[in-house]
């Protein structure tokens, strides 16, 4: 019996150390990139990633942890990239040791959707959004509502504001817009992750919201665009700055980065000047070093870095679509080609 | 591969010293040793995360001070953190947790522990009982928005407040049958232990079963009732999952216990991913340093009273 226990174990052993000694080999013949960041377009990422090792056998380790923990661990340089919904603010940019870039990958957008009878399509203004997650309008038969749905029958009922409760991406893009269209908002409550919100409900992540608006009658909340398509519920169209009410899709929130956009790509895409973009839009970024030769990194890998960035402006471009999420316009490709160009490896520039 | 490697070792030990009896100090040297280093080690453990808590939310504590606790705003955005509205939440939602299921868990304990002791009824009771306690607090959750929620929101509307169905009562009846195992199975076994002397005593006096449990068993086995109460708000005080589902999330001073509001455990669930600066990170650390300490302080509470039940 002991025996027999022992040559199990001597077998175990000897498995073992053939099974490391392969996945050693394994590890040296094959680069992986390791990435991790916002949740947002994660399934987007893992689309991406599979199709490039399909063509490039290149593996890349992607982990939705969120973009703070994104940002964290760029800083920490445990990872080769980040990935984030909010751009890095110039206070932490500095406070990093070398320079961060930032590459847009695709655009989000941020529906408003609601819980009412027979759930009529409504047409929102910045203003009225504002006032209903103040808390100063609280009936659905507001005048400011009626005025904007002249057709529609609102009901006399109190509005439950629902929010996120967890820290989000989401979040910022829609209290990033209605910082910028209103000044009362942006100095009582601002844009960020997490707010202190004056009023309403917070539930867990874009289900926990939806799940509340649909347990709660007269209830309003935000959710990403593709969590509303998917799950059918309404969404309201949004006025924009030119004076359109514009129905939340891919195309629109595509056109709502039709606008000058900076060197650094660093910029929100809320209430922009485009005449058909949809106002609650953003981009998601992928964030790197512009110098590549941190912790003994090789140069093979920063190529690997570059290669793949290239390949997610270019080739990468026929997948958000696909997935439910708005793909980067001509001219936001074009930015990204030049911020890539910026990379480089013990000073010299890795694309010529 | 290492772990193969000690478990040979010790395998090959423990072998030795069946064949060779004159060797055995030397396994009871190992055995002694391994049980005093657990020991040292949950103590090292313990102390560890206490110190690498208070380390990393050094710089809110710098920043804010007794502010931090008394403060009742939270809002990362000006970045102004004060953890009352959360210190509340967590103790209202545990008390009344705890009123709610203190009744039930005694009647449970005296049900399993003096009428029906043994046979199938009592058996389907134990083991329901226990399978309470194994449920995942997510499913919880999911129970609790799908069917408690819909029910206490129709109740909010009979008093006439505003009808949300989440907040600290849902959560608070929620986190109430989520704790009555542990007090209950613990409120089981020391009224099981009653000697039957003094009970068969009082029954030949001419007391009734009544009389029996409110003179006899329940005097007697209160502390131990009190011990299974208080390792149960344990559990109240930290639960996390259930608690954020249903509780509204709304980070201010709570103004009703039908209103919503939010936890310690909840809020460090919820913000920690995307807390993007130094001073919100360690703010949320701070929070989980001041549930250690509510736990702990609770616990000592807990510790004394129990003591000073003691029947002499």
């Amino acid at each position: 019996m002991k025996k027999l226990l022992l040559i199990t174990l001597i077998a175990l052993l000897a498995l073992s150390l053939i099974q490391c000694d392969g996945e050693k080999k394994k590890a040296t013949k094959e680069l992986e990139l390791l990435g991790a960041g916002a949740s947002f377009p994660y399934p987007l990422y893992s689309k991406m990633f599979s199709e490039y090792f399909k063509a490039n056998s290149i593996k890349i380790n992607y982990q939705a942890i969120g973009s703070g923990g994104g940002i964290r661990q760029l800083t920490a340089k445990t990872v080769d990239f980040g990935g984030t919904d909010a751009f890095m603010k110039e206070k932490d940019l500095s406070a990093t040791d070398g320079e961060i870039l930032h590459m847009p990958t695709c655009i989000g957008a941020v529906s408003v959707t609601y819980n009412l009878p027979n759930n009529p399509e409504l047409n929102f203004t910045g203003k009225i959004i504002t006032d209903i997650f103040l808390g100063k309008i609280t009936k659905w038969n507001d005048s400011a509502i009626k005025k904007e749905n002249q057709d529609v029958k609102l009901p006399d009922e109190k509005i439950t504001v629902i929010h996120r409760s967890d820290g989000s991406g989401t979040s910022f893009v829609f209290t990033d817009y209605l910082s910028k269209t209103s000044t009362e908002w942006k100095t009582k409550v601002g844009a960020g992750k997490s707010l202190s919100w004056p009023v309403g409900l917070g539930g867990k992540g874009n289900p926990g919201v939806a799940g509340l608006i649909k347990q709660i009658p007269g209830s309003i909340g935000y959710v990403e665009l593709i969590y509303a398509e998917q799950n059918d519920l309404p969404v309201a169209k949004i006025q924009n700055k030119s004076g359109n009410f514009i129905r939340p899709s891919l195309e629109s929130s595509s056109l709502s980065a039709q606008i000058d956009i900076p060197e650094d790509t660093r910029i929100t895409i809320t209430d922009t000047d485009a005449a058909e973009g949809y106002p609650i839009s953003s981009f998601t970024w992928l964030i790197f070093y512009k110098e590549q030769s941190y912790n003994n990194r090789t140069k093979e890998k920063a190529e690997t870095l570059i290669q793949l960035l290239n390949w997610m402006i270019h080739d990468g471009q026929k997948y958000p679509t696909e997935l439910g999420y708005a793909s980067l316009p001509a001219s936001a490709i074009e930015k990204s080609k030049l911020i890539i160009k910026k990379v480089t490896f013990n000073g010299t520039n890795l694309v010529k | 591969m290492e772990l193969t490697l000690s478990n040979n070792n010790k395998i090959t030990i423990s072998s030795n010293s069946i064949k060779y009896s004159d060797n055995w100090k030397l396994g009871e040297n190992i055995f002694n040793s391994v049980l005093t280093g657990s020991g040292i080690m949950i103590i090292m453990i313990v102390i560890g995360i206490f110190l690498t808590l208070i380390l990393s939310s050094l710089p809110s504590i710098k920043q804010f001070g007794i502010n931090f606790v008394t403060g009742t705003t939270w809002d990362p955005v000006f970045e102004r953190f004060g953890a009352l509205p959360f210190i509340a939440g967590t103790l209202i939602t545990s008390f009344l947790a705890l009123l709610i299921s203190i009744p039930f868990s005694i009647a449970i304990s005296i049900l399993l522990g003096e009428y029906f002791k043994r046979g199938i009824f009592s058996g389907f009771i134990k083991s329901m009982t226990e399978l309470l306690a194994g449920v995942p607090s997510v499913i919880f959750g999911f129970w609790g928005i799908f069917f408690l929620v819909p029910i206490v929101r129709e109740f909010e509307k009979i008093l006439g407040i505003t009808a949300y169905g989440i907040g600290i009562f849902s959560s608070s009846i929620i986190l109430a049958i989520m704790i009555i195992p542990f007090s209950a199975s613990v409120g089981r076994e020391v009224i099981e232990l009653v000697p039957s002397d003094i009970k068969e005593a009082a029954y030949a006096m001419g007391a009734t079963r009544y009389e029996v449990i409110k003179k006899i068993v329940l005097p007697y086995a209160k502390s131990g009732i009190f011990a299974g109460i208080i390792l149960s708000l344990g559990r109240a005080l930290g639960e996390t999952m259930a608690v954020t589902m249903l509780i509204g999330n709304f980070n201010k001073m709570p103004t009703s216990i039908f209103a919503p509001a939010n936890t310690m455990a909840s809020v460090i669930a919820n913000e920690f991913s995307e807390s993007t600066f130094e001073l919100y990170t360690s703010s949320l650390i701070e929070i989980g340093v001041l549930l250690f300490i509510v736990s702990t302080v609770i616990n000592l509470i807990g510790k004394w009273v129990i003591k000073r039940m003691v029947v002499r």
